[in-house]
């Protein structure tokens, strides 16, 4: 096992959502190109950090990748396996390989299932443990999120946000994963409890040498976290260095100006600091500007740019960038 | 600059069928004129709770201002009447919501809902309220303001919502402006424009603002005075310089301290505050930050700290002489 093995690759990802008129006859009338032609790859025991604002299609990007939904078009090897070509009995097979922690630690337990019978699913539905042996995996899993091994008799309503999460991770660990998409794990959390689980990730990470996708719209999180950081706007990947090229000479428009935008806790960093501020929205995905979708809120667009999209270019030592302007 | 509003021993309860919440405790604090002051907290901390009982918009039952005085411009508002509370907000004292999405009227056109407190407090006609409401809208940057004023909130973003919400807080030149998470719901873009906005209307209006967040960073860079609340009480209050080069609270530390900056050095370890925020029901006599706490002492358990002095402008409600370091 080379440390460079390319553990996840993604080829021209298409995730499009029909927009259907009618009630009885439905028509297609437009889609919503929430991924639109992703590619990157994962290495195995590394963390890409995914950013992006809300409606981005970060999320639908984590979700297509462990086929929770089926993609358009493209391709996702796991290992050189192309899992949009899997179904049934291997697809399971494979799904014992990689897991997710969701967003949401209230709307992602189950509330009449008991905290061990949801860390204990996926022992059973995978045939790993049984009887005592799942009790004691079970125990085992509480222990090294940071949990007492006595709570497996409860109920998630009897636990924390915070504490929530902690299931949830355990549930995730519960096959052996290699690969664990982490969809905004700390977002609906407080924030001195962010912290925890942000450390905790990294502890399970260097013991189980997992591979991570970590989704944020927190870009001072995904600093914390990534060793390459991608960054999405509209369906598309803008963006893609290692932490330190992306943090420190961020070449497109769209990550400076995000970059800009984070507040720092610092009063006398931010009087000092000069702020990007982008005008406008988001556009709509249904229907995506011409050209590079970002042109219209960029500001040093010329008039080539909403004629023609940007090459995905590597601009240098593995930083790769779509924008006419750099 | 005169003192615009003082808050005195606020004490807000809540009622509920498991027992007495105490939401805000024991709650003091001043604004100047023209003043920015942040109040920081997590949630269920009580920051809301505090200017919604400034408000006095708490609901009754289960909720219940128990104590205190809340003065403004010389008046204590927990002890005029309703006609003579609503004179004073949404006129004197506006308030801009967290969620954009819900706190506008889905079946009201923007108009209307700007419109409103023109009417009502300034005494428009509809003419007048409508012209006054396109220039309030032009001037917190919503494009086409003449065109959109017969939209309905669908059909504006989340942050030209919140856009018309600050207009209609401003519409009737508020003396202070009380914002209740406005940039939460919000990307940290359009976070961005909607703290440009708030800055350069603060400047131009000369209003007081007060700017309720979870964030540190949001706080960096408007506020002028910051309130650190931890379980309806103040911990810990200081100039916005000083909390951050020199915070001398264990929880203010531990916030500091978990958080992830953008311009950290390097890859490092966060040091997150153990344990789990308090239940404020059962809330056992001394500090309530004190089981999570890592400078603790005996006393903490027993009783709880008052506000002291540490500086110029900087109290604490602390037992432990918090320095740099771990204790």
């Amino acid at each position: 096992m080379s440390i460079n093995e390319i553990l996840l690759e993604v080829k021209g990802l298409k995730m499009h959502f029909p927009l259907t008129q009618g009630i009885i006859i439905q028509r297609q009338v437009g889609a919503v190109k929430a991924v639109d032609g992703l590619n990157f790859f994962i290495r195995r025991g590394e963390t890409l950090g995914l950013v992006g604002e809300s409606g981005c299609g970060k999320s639908t990007t984590g979700r297509a990748i462990l086929q929770l939904y089926r993609p358009t078009a493209g391709q996702v090897l796991f290992e050189g396996q192309d899992l949009c070509k899997m179904g049934g009995e291997r697809l399971r097979q494979m799904r014992r390989r990689m897991q997710m922690i969701f967003q949401d630690p209230y709307a992602s337990l189950n509330p009449r299932m008991t905290v061990g019978n949801i860390i204990g699913e996926p022992m059973e539905i995978h045939n790993l443990a049984k009887g005592k042996e799942k009790q004691e995996k079970v125990q085992e899993l509480l222990r090294v999120v940071g949990l007492n091994p006595y709570f497996s008799n409860r109920y998630p309503h009897e636990f924390s946000g915070g504490q929530r999460q902690r299931i949830g991770v355990a549930r995730a660990l519960a096959v052996q994963p290699e690969f664990i998409v982490c969809d905004e794990p700390i977002s609906a959390l407080d924030v001195s409890i962010q912290a925890q689980i942000i450390n905790l990730l990294e502890e399970l990470q260097a013991e189980f040498h997992l591979t991570y996708l970590f989704i944020a719209h927190d870009l001072s999180v995904v600093r914390h976290l990534s060793d390459r950081v991608a960054v999405m706007y509209l369906g598309k990947i803008v963006e893609i260095a290692t932490r330190d090229d992306l943090y420190r000479s961020p070449l497109h428009p769209y990550t400076k100006a995000l970059l800009s935008a984070v507040p720092i806790p610092d009063p006398t960093v931010e009087a000092r600091r000069e702020r990007i501020i982008l005008v406008g929205d988001v556009p709509s995905p249904v229907n995506p500007p011409s050209g590079c979708n970002f042109h219209t809120r960029c500001p040093i667009a010329i008039p080539l740019c909403s004629e023609q999209e940007p090459a995905f270019a590597d601009k240098g030592s593995g930083h790769w960038a779509s924008c006419h302007r750099v | 600059m005169g003192t615009l509003l003082q808050v005195k021993n606020l004490k807000t309860q809540f009622f509920t069928q498991d027992g007495v919440v105490k939401a805000v405790d024991d709650v003091s604090f001043d604004l100047d004129e023209g003043e920015t002051l942040g109040i920081v907290g997590e949630s269920g901390c009580g920051k809301s709770v505090t200017v919604l009982s400034v408000m006095r918009l708490i609901p009754q039952p289960p909720g219940k201002i128990v104590g205190g005085q809340v003065i403004f411009d010389g008046e204590d508002l927990l002890k005029v009447d309703d006609e003579e509370i609503r004179r004073v907000r949404g006129n004197k004292i506006a308030m801009v919501f967290q969620d954009p999405m819900t706190s506008l009227n889905p079946v009201l056109t923007i108009n209307r809902q700007v419109s409103e407190a023109l009417e009502l407090h300034l005494g428009m006609n509809k003419d007048e309220s409508r012209k006054r409401s396109i220039e309030l809208l032009e001037m917190v940057g919503i494009p086409e303001a003449a065109k959109r004023i017969d939209d309905y909130p669908h059909q504006f973003s989340g942050g030209m919502r919140q856009r018309v919400m600050i207009a209609m807080a401003l519409s009737c030149n508020p003396q202070l402006l009380i914002a209740d998470e406005p940039t939460t719901a919000l990307d940290v873009t359009i976070q961005a424009q909607i703290i440009e906005l708030v800055k350069r209307l603060k400047k131009g209006l000369g209003m007081a603002v007060i700017w309720i967040t979870h964030d540190m960073g949001v706080v960096a860079g408007m506020c002028e005075r910051v309130i650190v609340m931890y379980a309806g009480h103040i911990a810990e209050s200081a100039r916005v310089s000083d909390i951050y080069a020199d915070p001398r609270h264990p929880y203010t530390l531990g916030l500091l301290g978990s958080l992830p900056r953008l311009d950290a050095a390097r890859k490092s370890k966060l040091t997150p505050i153990e344990g789990l925020p308090p239940d404020l029901i059962n809330t056992p006599p001394g500090c309530p930050f004190a089981p999570r706490c890592a400078w603790v002492m005996d006393i903490c358990h027993q009783e709880y700290p008052r506000l002291r002095g540490v500086g110029p402008g900087h109290e604490i409600a602390c037992w432990a002489n918090v320095k740099e370091g771990r204790a």
